[in-house]
């Protein structure tokens, strides 16, 4: 176990209240000090942080490693990788993988697999149902001993709302948060773009509104009968996300989470049929946009996901409507937080937008998924980004170490990047020829 | 027939020269008829068939679809309509084009003629030569001969009350 | 970002869409049909503007209908044609579309001729010719999905301006199934871009799509009153798969309201003239005596529409990329 010394970096922590210039100090894989050296401190390598933000590492609440089952698309190898370009040390992976995660053996598998990079924690979700058939429960106590943190149901509508009350109410017996992604078993089914004038004109069938927000309206249902604690992911609505400031005033256990992209695109992106701007769900009007900004300000959105779904070309280059949806995401989600926050006011100064924006991909996913992670307490773990908040890099193919290469930001600049990542006090990936080692 | 200066080409009296060559040229023909290129080509065939009183045997082509450099340049922004008004089959066509140049707008305009029908017979009847042939063509009736200089092209117009003018072009072509 | 269908001269590249087509490039294509129209009376019926090059229809949804006006089209301008019906072929058996695309380059393709049961089609291989750098093939877009019918768009503009002449002063009405219709996309695109004043679309709310206003259509539910003094209507085919999928309830039920009767016809301008894209489903969305009768141009429409094919495909041909 190397200490490590970090100097002179801008410190934040939001889950602790902390934005200043100082050092921190590693040793034995936790944070030892802020501020001044504890007793008795060498330090093995020092990083000089002049000009960098110090952070906790990214929590990211859903990133697609496409193991098992779908290792053609990408490998826990490259993802992994991809995830410490990105600054992301934690993340939680949906159970839609091949075969489902609904069984305790493939969950150790994969944890154990991750455990053996060294590289993010990785904290599986468990299937609600066997194979994400909506019909049986999965044995969720046994998959929360094999790792699982929650339990969801990936992309799959629930049909049969008996079922869906049956397994919040199980969840709940144990105290297990569920995850659910608020979408209509039928209306919409088959669309692949917001129900609006743009898919009209481009005669692509639509996902309404509503999809989202009668589904909404049954969850909130279902939360006040049995009391269980729900998740919310990617919501993408202005209406939707009403419902869940509603619910959330009305005291109901609920967070809900955004996926990147929606916080800074819309259906207008899809320009000429670009297939890298199929996403699930679709990216919806300007007003959805505004309102998913609104929503991260004042708190009703918990968090900023990246929604990591590497696609491969055989699947993408394809007409807009048959192309598989999704994005790769994880080198993007810092970027893309730090964009949102200079939209909001740029860097000033302690507690600055900067600041507020750093919580919704660090202490706020942490508390939604009840993570030790996303903060830098002094005897918790370091898992530390150090990133340049100034420094331009343009997205291209190529470069990327996920395998999936296809994102609607393709070709575009984009502003701050990781210069090391830190997971429990190991330095698990510095980028090249900037590392100011000493 | 003797070199003209271009400058010094009178229209009108190329045009009335022109006609006696093809009245003369038709006199026992079977079946004459006259078709006009466009758009100098069709100014002169209309007035000759009105002048020869053959305006039920008058046709106009637009060679725009039988040009040989289309690949090159495209479809020129602006095709005129086509109007063969008689049966091509058996009939003594004059071909009618202001100025006589290349000689590839003569063999474009003669292979349109041949998808309408099979004339028994095709003359050329062209206001001014002015030389510098690119394929073996020749014209039955011509009122005048010149050369023109580098970049320089003769263009044919005709004024509201009919009268023709000839002039000179810096060529764009 | 550069529109897909024109090159970097501002010309034709790509049929694609009517919409945002210039007006320029729309009166070229309806001018240079009307020179095409009168080779089809010739005894010799071709010019031989595309002597030498290779058109291939790729038909990914069956059309005997328009992929014979394409290639008739085709051989009046002397080009070689070559008809894939992919249902048979490759694509069945997982060739993905841009393979099957590569792999015809390779024969020397010069033009493909695509319908496409998905929006935007069209547009992966416009976007594929370019990225690989083959300008001299061209892409003309017979039907993608719901999204646009360019050709039928132009040719149903073509027979307006013979019959009407001036598109500012009509009124024109687009009926049916307007939600699933490529043919009513592009119609609205290029009207809009002729300076057609006022375009009404009439159909049952089920099968009218959302986003019609911000088009500049008016919409009406009731058909009578949606046709009150219209010097154009536009008859859109009624699939029978609409009465599956809870849309509509019957062929019958539909007729009764939205059918052109001659009474409803009657209800029009005294000169409208009557269109349809084909096929028509007699005694569903028109009647008999309407679709026989002196005010429907529909068979017009057919010849019209060769030649307008014509004009597409030499203007495409003779500009480079």
């Amino acid at each position: 176990m190397t200490n490590i010394h970090i100097k002179n970096g801008r410190v934040i922590d939001p889950a602790n209240g902390v934005d200043a210039v100082q050092d921190l100090f590693i040793a034995d894989g936790k944070v030892a000090a802020l501020g001044r050296a504890p007793e008795g401190f060498t330090a093995a390598r020092t990083f000089d942080a002049t000009g960098l933000v110090v952070a906790p590492g990214l929590v990211d609440l859903s990133a697609r490693l496409r193991e098992p089952g779908y290792e053609y698309k990408a490998t826990l190898e490259s993802e992994m990788q991809a995830a410490m370009q990105g600054g992301v040390t934690s993340l939680v992976c949906p159970p839609d993988t091949d075969p489902v995660l609904d069984e305790p053996g493939l969950v150790e598998m994969l944890k154990h697999r991750a455990r053996g990079l060294n590289q993010a924690h990785v904290h599986p979700l468990g299937a609600l149902t066997m194979g994400l058939k909506g019909a049986a429960l999965t044995e969720m106590a046994e998959l929360t001993e094999a790792g699982c943190i929650g339990f969801s149901h990936a992309e799959v509508p629930v049909e049969d709302t008996t079922v869906l009350l049956r397994a919040l109410q199980y969840a709940n017996t144990f105290g297990y948060t569920v995850w659910l992604r608020p979408q209509d078993a039928h209306i919409g089914k088959g669309g692949v773009a917001h129900s609006g004038p743009l898919a009209s004109r481009l005669g692509l069938s639509g996902v309404p509104v509503m999809a989202e927000t009668i589904a909404l309206h049954t969850v909130f249902e279902l939360v006040r009968a049995t009391g269980a604690r729900v998740h919310l992911c990617r919501i993408s609505s202005a209406a939707g996300l009403e419902l869940v400031r509603a619910a959330k005033a009305e005291g109901l256990a609920v967070t809900c989470d955004v996926g990147a992209h929606h916080v800074h695109l819309t259906d207008a992106d899809i320009n000429f049929f670009d297939p890298n701007a199929r996403l699930t769900p679709p990216l919806r009007s300007q007003r959805d946009r505004e309102a998913i900004r609104a929503a991260l300000l004042d708190g009703t959105i918990d968090a900023i996901c990246s929604d990591h779904t590497p696609v491969d070309d055989d699947e993408k280059l394809l007409p807009f409507g048959e192309a598989s949806p999704g994005a790769t995401g994880l080198e993007l989600l810092l970027s893309l937080t730090l964009k949102w926050a200079e939209d909001i006011g740029g860097h000033h100064g302690p507690g600055d937008a900067l600041f507020k924006a750093l919580a919704r991909v660090t202490s706020a996913p942490a508390r939604v998924a009840g993570l030790d992670a996303g903060q830098l307490a002094v005897g918790g773990p370091a898992d530390v980004v150090l990133f340049d908040p100034a420094a331009r890099w343009l997205v291209e193919a190529p470069a990327l170490a996920s395998q999936g290469k296809h994102t609607p930001f393709l070709g575009y600049e984009m502003v701050g990047q990781v210069r090391a990542t830190i997971v429990a006090g190991h330095v698990a990936w510095e980028r090249k020829a900037e590392a100011a080692a000493r | 027939m003797s070199q003209s200066n271009p400058n010094t080409l009178d229209a009108e009296a190329l045009y009335a020269a022109l006609l006696e060559q093809v009245r003369a040229g038709i006199a026992g023909a079977h079946e004459p008829a006259i078709v006009g290129i466009h758009s100098g080509g069709a100014w002169i065939a209309e007035r000759l068939a009105r002048d020869l009183d053959l305006t039920q045997r008058l046709g106009v082509l637009d060679v725009s679809f039988y040009r040989d450099d289309y690949a090159k340049k495209g479809l020129p922004a602006e095709v005129k309509p086509t109007n063969i008004g008689f049966d091509v089959s058996g009939a003594t066509i004059v071909l009618v084009d202001d100025v006589l140049y290349t000689g590839r707008t003569t063999r474009a305009a003669i292979n349109e003629l041949f998808d309408y029908g099979r004339p028994a017979r095709i003359m050329l009847a062209a206001l001014v030569d002015r030389g510098e042939r690119q394929l073996p063509v020749a014209a039955d009736f011509v009122a005048a001969h010149t050369r023109m200089g580098e970049g320089e092209a003769l263009r044919l117009q005709q004024a509201e009350t009919g009268q023709f003018k000839l002039t000179i072009e810096r060529d764009h072509a | 970002m550069l529109n897909p269908q024109l090159n970097k001269h501002g010309e034709l590249q790509h049929l694609l869409t009517t919409e945002g087509l210039p007006r320029a490039i729309v009166n070229q294509i309806l001018d240079t049909a009307s020179s095409f129209v009168g080779v089809s009376d010739r005894e010799v019926k071709k010019v031989p503007l595309m002597r030498g090059k290779s058109v291939f229809n790729l038909f990914f949804e069956n059309s005997t209908r328009t992929r014979t006006t394409f290639e008739i089209a085709s051989k009046r301008l002397s080009a070689d044609v070559i008809n894939l019906n992919i249902q048979a072929s490759s694509a069945s058996k997982g060739e993905s579309l841009l393979d099957t695309i590569d792999n015809l380059s390779a024969m020397h393709a010069d033009m493909f001729v695509v319908r496409h049961a998905s929006s935007g089609a069209p547009y992966l291989i416009a976007k594929h010719l370019h990225d690989t750098r083959q300008n001299h093939v061209h892409v003309v877009n017979a039907g993608d999905g719901r999204h646009a019918h360019p050709t039928q768009g132009l040719l149903d503009m073509y027979t307006i301006r013979h019959y009407k002449h001036d598109f500012t002063k009509l009124r024109v009405a687009i009926v049916g199934d307007i939600l699933h219709s490529r043919v009513a996309r592009s119609d609205i695109h290029a009207l809009t871009t002729l300076g057609v004043p006022e375009i009404r679309a009439i159909g049952p709310h089920t099968l009218l799509p959302g986003g019609l206003e911000q088009l500049g259509v008016r919409t009406f539910t009731n058909m009578d009153e949606g046709l009150k003094d219209v010097d154009v209507i536009i008859m859109l085919r009624l699939q029978s798969e609409r009465m599956s999928g809870a849309l509509l309830p019957s062929a019958q039920e539909y007729f009764k309201s939205y059918g052109l009767t001659q009474e409803r016809l009657a209800l029009a301008a005294p000169d409208a003239i009557v269109m349809h894209p084909g096929p028509m489903n007699r005694g569903v969305e028109i009647e008999s005596a309407v679709a026989d009768g002196p005010q429907a141009v529909i068979l017009s429409q057919v010849t019209f529409g060769i030649a307008v094919r014509m004009a597409v495909m030499s203007i495409l041909a003779g500009n480079q990329g």
